[in-house]
Formats: C-alpha cells, structure tokens, sequence
C-alpha cells in the first residue's frame, strides 16, 4: 500500500484507529500532568498551609519602633540643661542604594550638601551597620522637605525622617558634667546587649556616651513603643493595626545649681583646671567644672570632622574632664589632713610646737621649706595657717607612711569616690603596698622611710584627683560624716511622676572627736583670715576656712622658684580647698588651676567667687584675677 | 421571526457551545481575577474585557472558514512569520536585555507571537500535503521548519515562547505519527543532551532552573517570584481569602500579579477548591478539543486540532506549574485568565481553528 514506511497502515481507519490511540495517550498525560499539579495544591494549600500563613503575616505585619523622647535634665532650680527638639533629616540607607556617590550628587541639586556633610557621612558610614539609614544632612527647613518630596522617586533609599534630636540650650556650660550623646557604636551595642536592652533600643540610634548621658542611660532613654504596621512589598506602610506608645525617660533632677556653675567656670577665664563644690550635708554636687570646656551640642548630629580633630589636637585637651580624671599632688591642701591624722593618732597635741631653722634633715638629705631661715616656733595652727613645711617633714616622719595611709584612705583620697559620672581616676595613695602592686623590680618596690617626709607636704607620690579633695575637705567640714559625691538629686519617673532620692544616707561616719576637727577647722579659718588664704578672702561677708596648695610640677632642686621665668606650662599647679560658713558649712570647694603658680595667686580667688554667689548672691565682674602679690608658700 | 431565528442560527451555527460555555467560565473568572489584581492602582478589567470583546470577534471569523481555506494561509503566515523573526534578530528592539520585537514605526510588534498560530498550520499543511506517503525524511523535514523559528525565539532570547511554539510544532508531529521509537529516542538523547544544554542556556535562564531548585539561594533576586507566588497559593488554603483579600496581592508581594502570576492571585483568594475548579475547566476544554480532534475528518484538521488543543494544555501546565514552583520560570500566560491582548487574540484563533473544524466536519466528510 501507501505506507511502506515503520507503520505501514493497511487502511485509512486503522491510520484514524492509531490517531485515536495517541489522542487517547495525550488525554492520559493531561490528565496525569494535571493531577500533578492539584497535587501539588493540596501540599502548598492543606499540608503546608500553616506554614505559609505565617510567612504570609510575615510578610504583611512589620513592627515599627517608635523611640521615645529622651529624659529631660535640669538643674537643682529648675533650669533646662539638656532637652528634644524634633527637626526633619534627610537620610540615606547605604544598602538600598547602587551608586553612593552618584546619590548624593543628585541630591545635592535639590538640596544644599556641602563637603562637610559628605565627610561626616564618610565618617558614620565607616562607624555604623548597613542596614540603618543614615543623615546626610539634618535640619532640613520646610522649603527642603518639599523639595525633597517632590523628587522622591528618583532617588530609593533616601527618605526625610522627622527625628528628635538632642540639645543642650547652655551650650558648653556644664559639659563635663553632663556629658553627651552619639550614635551607637559596637562597644554600646555590646553594652545594650549586657544590660539585656537590644528589644528596647531597636528604633534608637543615639546612646550616652559620656557624663550623665551615659551613666544615667538606662532611665534617660525611656521604654520604646511600637506600632505595628501593615506593609506593601516596597517596605511602605499602609495602614496601622495597633499602637503601643513609647513611654518618655526618666527626667533627672541635678543637685547642681547651674548659675553657680556659669560663675565657676567663668571664674577660670581661659586657664586650665578643675573646680567640685559640694554640699557637705548631703555629698550633693553644686558645681563640676573642668576647663576648657567643649559645646555637646557638637556631638548631637555626628560631629564634623574637623571640629573632632581640633578638640583632640588642642594642647589644652578639652574633652578630658580633669575634676575626675586628673590626679594631682595635693600639695600643702595635705596638711589639714596631716594634722588631723596626728591629732587623731595622738602623735601631736595642738599646742605642741616645733623651732623651723627652715629645713629639715634626714637621711643625709636637707628637705627645704620655702620660706629661708623657718617660720620659728610653729605649733599646729601656725603650721597650717603659714603651711610651714618643716613641721609636716617632722610629722610625717613621726607618723610613719603607714598610718598617714591609714587614714588618708578612710577620707577617701586614692580611691574612686563613686560619683554618678563614669570614668572616674583612682589617683595614688601611697603606701608600702601601693608601691608593691605600682612597681615589677624587687629594688623599686622597697619604700624609703625617706619618701615618707615629702608625702607629709602632699608631694612625692601622692596624686589626688580634685573629687577626692572636695569630698575629703566637706568630711572634714561635716565632722566626719562623709556622703557620696552625686550630681542627681532626684529621678522623676515620668509614668507615675514618682521621684526617687538619691543618697540620702551617708556613707561612712568617721568617728574623730569633735574636738580634733574644731581645732583644725579654726586653723583653716586662720588660713583665711590671717594666713595665705587672707588676700583672697579680705572683707568677705562670712567666716570661712580654706587651705591653700601648690603641686610641683616640676622639680627644682634646691634652687629658687620664681614663677614669673619660667614658661607656663612649667608652672606649679595651683590648689586651694575651703569650706564656708565655718560655723555651719553649706559649701566645700576644691580649686584646682593648672600652672596656676601658687594656690593663694590664682586657686584661692576662684573659691571667694564662688562662695561669694552661694552665700551672697553676689555676681563676680569677669574672671577671677590672679594675685600677683600673694604670699609665696612652700 | 423567522428573519431573526436565522440570523440568530447563522450567528451561532458554526459555534461549538460547549467549548464557548467552558471559556466563557474561564473568561469570567480571569475577570475578576485581573479586577483584584488591578483595582488597586489602574484597573485593567475593563480594558481585558475589550480584548475578549475582540479575542471572540477573531474567534467567530476564523470559525466561519473551513479548515481548507484556512489551510491556504499556512505557508505565507509561515514565512512571513520567519522573516519577522529573521529581522528581530537582526534590527530588533532590545528591551530589558532581550530582542523580541520590531518596529512598524507607529507600533511594536513581537513576530514569535505569530509563530504560535503559523508553526503549526505550516506542519499541518505539510503533512497534510504528503499524506498519502509519510517516510522519515517528511519527519525530519518537519523537524526542521520546527527548529528554525524555535531557534530564533529561544536565541531572542524567550525561552518560554520558544516552548509553545515548539511545542505546538512537536504536538502536529507526534499527532501526524512520529514513531514511538523516535520519540523515545529523542528523550533519551534529550537526557543525554541536558549537560550540553545547560552550557548553551543563559545565565538568567540558569538562574531560573537554579532557584527553582531552592528558590531560598536567592530570596530577594530570580528566588522573590517563586517564594512570594508559593507563600500567595500556600496561605490560601481550602477556601482562600476571598476576592479582593489576598494580602499577598493586595500589598503588591506577588510580582507580574495580572499577566503571567495571576494564577498566584486567584489561588491565593479562591484557595484549593478554586484551583481544583479552574483545573477541571481547563480538562474540560482540553478533553472537548480532543474529542473535536478525534472526529475531525482530515489529517490536516486532525494534527492542527490536536496541537491546538495541547497547546491549551501547555500554556495552561507550564504557568500554573511554575506559579505553584515546579517548574522554571518561564514567560507563559494562563489562557484565557492572564491580562493581555495579544496573548487572549491568539487563543481565540485556536478556539476559532477547533469550532470550524468541528462544524465543518460533515462537510469535509461528503
């Protein structure tokens, strides 16, 4: 037939029989194939139908933070130190973005980005994760925002985001004390991760770095809200399912008084040092300074390059805060200790007298006082009124390092005083021990009766930090009772406006006779009544006590100190503590200046200043004078 | 009355009713699936409804003409078609890395689309023309009017276009009697070929295959479509969200949501029930094209019935398969659901091909 070919079909019904087969087979794989598929419905639709329910919530609900408001800070009056102010940003999600560069080329036509900016961007950029979006310009005006908006599509991974940013309206004023908030680096995400607070700070990118901010973190922050939100596939958010507010942080009251800081830290001028006055009754800090001092403010946004490197290459080193941080040797400020150690110990009576030829020998070794020829016949007062050096090297020598660290140790000095501010200094009291631990060679570690004589003048190895000497010198005018240096009074909860105290207790009780501390109180009054205090306190008001001191900065063997020759920075430190009034104190100071010269010259004027608002409300005219005719000591 | 009962008759006369009522279901729900998919932003259903309007008119046309005169066509549909194609590879538009279409000057055109009607009229014609003697060499031939358009449209590249025209071609060669031995030969030597294959594929179409794999190695890249299309049928379960409820549609997770996913869609809001539904729609439409087929009186009309109809069956398997994520990702409509005109108008054209051979039967028999 036809077909001679694999089939070769006998008829043309058979060739239609074989047509039916294969439209009978192709009716078979249809409907297998089909099956197929429904079966694969009933996997995806019943079997794995939970599974992708959940994915498809997933997919929908996304939680958005809402951080909170940060605590307010204010001063023991009232006065704003550190708040919120919300203001639009224009920020830049890294990871969404192809070509950076290209991106903020392109918004730099619509919206002002100069070199500064970019840098910064650079900077957080390199600081940040890249999944968080990032400012590259804040504080955008209306005008911007609109600008913005207009021209949105062209730019994904940008956005505007209303943020609320932190301010500090005083600028510079207290910023040591205050301290100052940045993004959050991996050293604080480890440190939100220990305290347990990643949920909480998820939404928040800014952390307390130094000062309160830092220490008080935790209550400052606030509690995150969150709403949960039903979101398209491009991320947008379509409507809201349900809101959980943020609850604010925590406001912290100071016990500082601010208009008393502003008068310290003028007081300084442009000079360097550290000032703690303190309320002995309570251990409450009324000023913390330490100059110079920097603006947080420029901390708030990212701080601009340029202004970071100008505040590390300054000499003057701003950022450190030298009333906690700084240890110096306590000069003649020692002596009142000094005295009151041996009065205590039973090593001297207060009438018992010394004859000062002006130096004392030991070991082969002259140890000079300043002034030439002695002070005479010094008993305990005139030791401390003319801070004769002669009758402390005797002392010291009388006492031993032993108990003079004994009982420098129980008023606190070369130890962390435990004020609410992090970063706190140890300082050095010596002692045989001290110097076991300091140095690694057997021939260092060996204490010298001879390094005892120049501890008793408060030099030598002694190094105190001007915290520690605030609140040595407020136990000395609170007879004993010594408090915690803190610099918050109270906490509000701003939930339930429950205030929480802070330290009302006192730490230790020491248990000198009261009759010791009058002694050495009356000696201090001396000091500024007829004594090196006398020039800087004449004519004031009220009664006060206050001892005068100079920390060698550097040495000068034997030969004459005359300040005026020798280039600044090689000038002593000047120190002075006081306390006033001395019948009741309600203030003690701690003045450090640093190469100040003598404490009387440049420390002492400091102190009348600021008693003489406390006390008087009086307003000093500029920055204290240093006082060239004071009386050398030393 | 009698003027309107003939109108009426001479309207409807070369209509298939069952294969019109199948696709006028299937037509509603894709209705309103393009509505859910669309309304949101810019509504589409509306303008579907204008394709189907036109997608029937070419449908009722193309019914009117007996298989004969429809065969007449075969070649010059045919060899325009591969010249399109010749100069799609040549002076084509490039859109989005692939060359699929051409410019007329006022308007685009996309030549493969004409290939889905032209390939297998063209075989069809051709056996047709050698009926009485088929030998291997008639296969082979046929296997090569097969490759070339086939060759061109995967090279454009659009691999899933390649397959229905392909696959339409095959279907009019297998109906017209390949041997079994050829073509269980040609599957083992295709599995053997599969390594040679994948060098030859493109890095997207690799891709493809790869993600369906484990579409999880690239969630946010080529893996996004199938996971979001897998999660939209998977959270559907028995009875679905319900119209305009999908979230997965409605908050735009599923990509090509009204074209090539829109079964994503209709599964997600009609559930397993819906699915089965439309998949005994479809077995109806194919199972009435075959049974058409079977009775159809030429081989012409017999081998372009069938592909016609299995063409139907491809379309159908291959987007619901890889909406439902077992197979690649391909650039294949849901017949007579998926937003489109052009996609709608050729579907007609085989609907139109089937009715005509089925009312024109007798005629051909006499």
């Amino acid at each position: 037939m036809r077909h001679r070919f694999a089939y070769p079909l006998s008829s043309q019904d058979s060739e239609l029989d074989r047509f039916r087969f294969r439209i009978a087979f192709a009716a078979g794989a249809v409907l297998l194939s089909f099956l197929l598929l429904i079966g694969r419905f009933i996997y995806l639709q019943i079997v794995q139908h939970d599974y992708y329910v959940t994915r498809a919530e997933d997919n929908r609900i996304s939680l958005v933070p809402i951080p909170p408001n940060r605590g307010v800070i204010v001063d023991r009056n009232g006065v704003i130190l550190a708040r919120n102010y919300s203001a639009f940003t224009l920020e830049i999600t890294p990871s969404k973005v192809d070509d950076l560069e290209a991106t903020i080329d392109g918004l730099s036509t619509i919206i002002e980005i100069q070199a500064k900016d970019r840098r910064r961007f650079k900077k957080l950029m390199e600081e940040s994760k890249s999944f968080e979006s990032l400012p590259i310009r804040t504080r955008l005006n209306d005008q911007d925002v609109a600008r913005f908006a207009a021209n949105r599509y062209r730019f994904p991974g940008v956005e505007v985001k209303a943020r609320l940013f932190r301010q500090y309206p005083l600028g510079s004023l207290a910023s040591h004390a205050l301290g100052y908030i940045n993004r959050i680096n991996k050293t604080d995400l480890a440190d939100i991760e220990r305290n347990d607070q990643e949920a909480n700070y998820r939404g928040t990118d800014h952390i307390g770095k130094t000062g309160l901010e830092k220490s008080y973190e935790f209550q400052l922050h606030g509690e995150t809200g969150y709403e949960e939100v039903e979101i398209d596939a491009g991320g947008r958010a379509v409507r809201s399912l349900s809101r959980t507010p943020p609850v604010s942080g925590n406001n912290l009251t100071l016990t500082l008084d601010v208009k008393l800081q502003e008068i310290a830290e003028k007081a300084f001028g442009d000079r360097r040092g550290a000032l703690v006055a303190l309320e002995p009754s309570t251990g409450g800090l009324l000023a913390l300074v330490s100059t110079p001092t920097f603006d947080p403010n420029l901390f708030v946004d990212g701080i601009r390059t340029e202004d970071w490197e100008q505040l590390n290459a300054s000499g003057d080193r701003p950022m450190i805060n030298r009333a906690l941080n700084g240890a110096y040797p306590p000069g003649s400020t020692f002596k009142p200790f000094m005295a009151l150690a041996a009065l205590e110990s039973g090593k001297r009576t207060p009438s018992q007298a010394i004859a000062d030829p002006g130096f004392f020998n030991f070991g082969g070794h002259t140890f000079r006082d300043d002034k030439k020829g002695g002070h005479g016949l010094v008993d305990m007062y005139k030791s401390i009124v003319q801070s004769c050096d002669t009758y402390y090297y005797m002392l010291a020598n009388d006492m031993g390092i032993d108990l003079i660290a004994r009982f420098m140790g129980q008023i606190g000095l070369g130890q962390r005083t435990g004020i609410d501010i992090e970063g706190e200094s140890e300082g050095v009291l010596p002692s045989p021990e001290w110097k076991k631990r300091r140095f690694k060679r057997p021939e260092q570690q060996k204490w010298f009766a001879g390094e005892t004589i120049s501890i008793g003048i408060g030099q030598g190895y002694n190094a105190y930090t001007p915290i520690q000497l605030a609140q040595a010198t407020a136990a000395l005018a609170n007879n004993g009772v010594m408090y915690r240096p803190h610099l918050v009074k109270y906490i509000t909860d701003t939930k339930s406006g429950e205030k929480t105290m802070i330290e009302p207790k006192p730490i230790r009780t020491l248990t000198w006779k009261q009759q010791n501390i009058d002694t050495i109180k009356k000696a201090m009054v001396g000091v500024n009544r007829e004594g090196t205090g006398a020039r800087a306190f004449a004519g004031a008001e009220y009664t006060s006590g206050g001892k005068t001191g100079t920390a060698q900065v550097f040495s000068l063997k034997g030969s004459d100190y005359k300040a005026g020759k020798l280039k600044q920075e090689l000038r002593d430190h000047a120190l002075f503590i006081a306390f006033a009034p001395a019948e009741d104190p309600k203030i003690a100071v701690a003045v450090l200046v640093e190469n100040g010269g003598f404490g009387a010259q440049s420390a002492a004027p400091i102190a009348r200043m600021v008693f003489d608002y406390y006390l008087l409300g009086k307003q000093p005219k500029g920055p204290a004078k240093e006082d060239e005719n004071a009386e050398e000591e030393e | 009355m009698e003027i309107l009962y003939r109108i009426r008759s001479r309207l409807v006369s070369n209509l298939d009713m069952p294969l019109l009522g199948i696709t006028a279901l299937l037509m509603l729900a894709g209705l309103a699936t393009v509505f859910s998919a669309t309304y949101d932003a810019n509504n589409r259903a509306l303008s579907q409804l204008v394709n189907m309007a036109v997608g029937l008119a070419v449908m009722w046309g193309v019914a009117q003409f007996p298989p004969q005169k429809l065969m007449r066509f075969a070649v010059p549909l045919y060899v325009v078609g591969v010249i399109l194609l010749v100069l799609v590879f040549l002076v084509g538009i490039k859109v989005n890395g692939a060359r699929r279409w051409l410019s007329l000057g006022f308007m685009r055109i996309q030549p493969s689309e004409i290939l889905k009607i032209a390939m297998p009229l063209m075989l069809a014609w051709y056996f047709q023309k050698y009926e009485a003697a088929l030998k291997l060499r008639h296969y082979c031939v046929a296997g090569l009017l097969l490759i070339v358009p086939f060759g061109l449209i995967a090279k454009q590249p659009d691999l899933g276009t390649a397959i229905l025209v392909g696959a339409a071609g095959f279907y009019v060669i297998f109906f017209a009697g390949l041997p079994w031995k050829v073509i269980i030969g040609m599957i083992t030597a295709g599995a053997g070929a599969a390594p040679f294959v994948w060098t030859v594929l493109h890095d997207y179409q690799r891709k493809r295959i790869l993600t369906l794999i484990d579409p999880s190695t690239d969630p946010l890249g080529s893996g996004y479509h199938i996971i979001q299309s897998t999660i939209a049928i998977g959270s559907g379960g028995i009875f679905g969200k319900g119209w305009l409820e999908g979230t997965q549609t409605h908050l735009e997770f599923i990509p090509e949501r009204h074209t090539d996913f829109i079964f994503a869609v209709f599964s997600e809001e009609r559930g397993l029930i819906g699915c089965t539904i439309l998949a005994i729609l479809y077995l109806l439409l194919i199972a009435r094209g075959l049974m058409i087929t079977a009775n159809a009186s030429t081989l012409f009309a017999r081998v372009l019935g069938g592909s016609i109809t299995l063409s139907f069956f491809t379309y159908a398997f291959v987007n619901m398969g890889m909406v439902s994520g077992i197979l690649p990702v391909v650039g294949v409509p849901l017949p007579f659901m998926s937003y489109g005109g052009t996609a709608l108008v050729t579907l007609f054209l085989g609907l139109g091909i089937l009715m005509s051979i089925q009312s024109h039967r007798m005629l051909v028999k006499k």
